[in-house]
């Protein structure tokens, strides 16, 4: 088994648009949407039959019982996370705040708090005839996403062959829910944006997952809106020694193919040929790491 | 007063929306609470007053007085002790700082230190005060960067300050809007726009804030994002054109509203439609 992660830094670069393409392209069995707090990939997969859906608990919330509570203070000023207040003399616990550490448990004189869970996003599988899908749907302005995009992956495994490429579709960003991602992964697929913005978050991104020790890749997506930026982007992967797998370019098929539900890679279009392209790469890539 | 600018999903224009609303503003604030992925510096070019490291504790354990008792590896929720080799490690990436460690262990084994997680930077561009955070390569959470961020915010909160949020709608989102007077909504013209508004959608309902949307990239196709403000009663603030001289503009850096007289009408128009909103009267 290969994973194959795509990620980007810079949010709207065209993961989904890649990853999808890669799905339809491998005829992948088994694939994951790790965008946990903004999913979209559910959008262009085909799916026929009903996911089974598992509640997603994050740790647990604190709760303050106000008939125990004395009105000690204790809670409010041990917790770290501004996550208590006091109205007069009854003392809450904000839920969005609350992190579920315990401290306001363990503080308490009188053993007013309780700690009990919520449920924080839905997991959602879906097992097709001819693949497996594991995606996911935090509730809103809940914590804890990293944990979530951990136990996407885990529903995946077990519909996982020996022989499979599992291809895992990304959040922005660099923080917990991509760094939960990185876990386990054999390549990371960078979809990069000749952009300033694009530049600046591609190579913080890059930083990510070398610190993981990941073999990163690198393609830019509309690389004609700026090609000078483009050839930066080229010229800073070869700098820093990593594969560069192509340009794709700018191509209204992509907004009217997403909004069909369909993946670009499956249109004969400029970008779906280019993305077919860099496909190729990525597989001879992997390839090559199995020997 | 405070306004938001999110999205849900990346890449749909909040960077350029809220970096033209503060300039169009004057003498407004731009707050860049993207932390992970700031851009908002890149467009504009701020002249940096002052500069902070934004710290969190850490727990450090004295291994003379540490009996190996375990209280604070039972007590971590967060699984960021472990008890190996006869000693406590601690694994700094995923402790949340809640000091729960120090407060269990029985022989006061256990100090806290000072680590560095990002940086909060102060400074003008122009007439517009400018504000950012970035969090270090390999940090799990940017949060505490963007509680300093609005702790300055707070300060300077009669002026109009501009919040440029980060993708998605998890803890860092929440942490963005808590304090916003207003969210501005930033959505694109695809299925994968709208689902992202319909969750952003519901992120500004839970938390009861007055909000509407900004259409950007529009173009004269179908526009599911439109279909969704008109299906929910959403009011528009304001439709961007998808225009390539706009996206030359800002992919180097440049500020619409004060190349092309087009865009500065747009955004001027956006900011009042937030004033004038009946709901906030």
């Amino acid at each position: 088994m290969k994973q194959l992660l795509i990620l980007s830094g810079k949010g709207g670069t065209g993961k989904t648009t890649v990853a999808s393409s890669f799905i339809s392209l491998s005829e992948a069995r088994s694939f994951a949407d790790c965008d946990v707090d903004a999913p979209n990939l559910h959008l262009v997969t085909r799916t026929e039959v009903l996911p089974e859906v598992k509640d997603y608990f994050g740790l647990p919330k604190a709760f303050i019982d106000p008939d125990i509570c004395i009105g000690c203070d204790m809670c409010r000023q041990e917790c770290r996370f501004e996550a208590i207040s006091c109205e007069g003399d009854l003392y809450t616990v904000d839920n969005n705040a609350c992190e579920g550490c315990g401290v306001c448990k363990y503080v308490c004189p009188v053993s007013a708090v309780c700690m009990h869970d919520e449920k924080a996003g839905e997991m959602m599988l879906y097992r097709e005839k001819t693949h497996t899908f594991s995606t996911a749907k935090l509730r809103m302005g809940s914590g804890t996403s990293g944990m979530l995009v951990t136990e996407v992956k885990k529903r995946l495994m077990p519909y996982v062959d020996p022989g499979d490429l599992v291809i895992i579709d990304g959040s922005p960003g660099i923080g917990c829910p991509v760094i939960a991602s990185l876990s386990g992964v054999d390549m990371v697929l960078i979809v990069a944006e000749p952009t300033l913005s694009g530049i600046s978050d591609m190579e913080r991104i890059i930083g990510t997952a070398l610190n993981f020790k990941i073999r990163t890749t690198v393609c830019i997506n509309k690389a004609d809106i700026n090609d000078k930026l483009s050839d930066e982007i080229e010229k800073y992967c070869a700098d820093k020694k990593l594969h560069f797998l192509g340009r794709i370019p700018y191509d209204p098929l992509v907004v009217q193919s997403v909004n069909d539900g369909k993946p670009v890679a499956d249109l004969d279009c400029p970008a779906g040929n280019a993305i077919k392209i860099v496909y190729n790469k990525s597989i001879k890539l992997l390839e090559e790491m199995a020997v | 007063m405070l306004i938001s600018i999110l999205s849900g999903k990346g890449g749909t224009g909040k960077t350029l929306v809220s970096v033209n609303m503060a300039v169009v503003s004057e003498c407004g604030t731009y707050a860049d609470c993207d932390v992970e992925e700031p851009n908002g510096y890149l467009f504009l070019n701020p002249v940096i007053s002052h500069e902070e490291e934004v710290n969190v504790k850490i727990p450090v354990i004295d291994a003379d007085l540490c009996d190996g008792c375990r209280k604070c590896i039972d007590f971590c929720n967060f699984n960021a002790l472990a008890y190996t080799g006869n000693k406590v490690i601690v694994f700094e990436d995923i402790c949340h700082s809640c000091g729960g460690c120090t407060l269990v262990c029985p022989r006061k084994a256990i100090t806290e230190k000072d680590k560095s997680v990002g940086k909060f930077e102060k400074g003008m561009s122009g007439n517009t005060t400018f504000m950012s955070g970035t969090m270090k390569v390999g940090v799990a959470s940017g949060i505490p960067i963007v509680k300093r961020i609005l702790k300055e915010v707070h300060v300077n909160r009669e002026e109009d300050v501009f919040i440029d949020s980060p993708p998605g709608s998890a803890c860092i989102v929440m942490e963005s809007i808590r304090y916003a007077d207003y969210c501005v909504l930033v959505a694109e013209p695809t299925i994968f726009g709208r689902h992202n508004l319909e969750m952003v959608h519901e992120l500004v309902k839970v938390f009861g804030k007055k909000y509407g949307v900004v259409l950007n990239k529009c173009t004269d196709k179908p526009n599911p994002s439109e279909d969704y403000c008109l299906k929910e009663g959403i009011s528009i603030l304001g439709r961007i054109p998808f225009d390539a001289s706009l996206g030359a503009i800002a992919s180097v850096g440049g500020i619409a509203a004060l190349e092309d007289e087009r865009f500065r009408a747009i955004f001027n128009s956006i900011l009042s439609g937030i004033k004038e909103d009946p709901e906030l009267i």
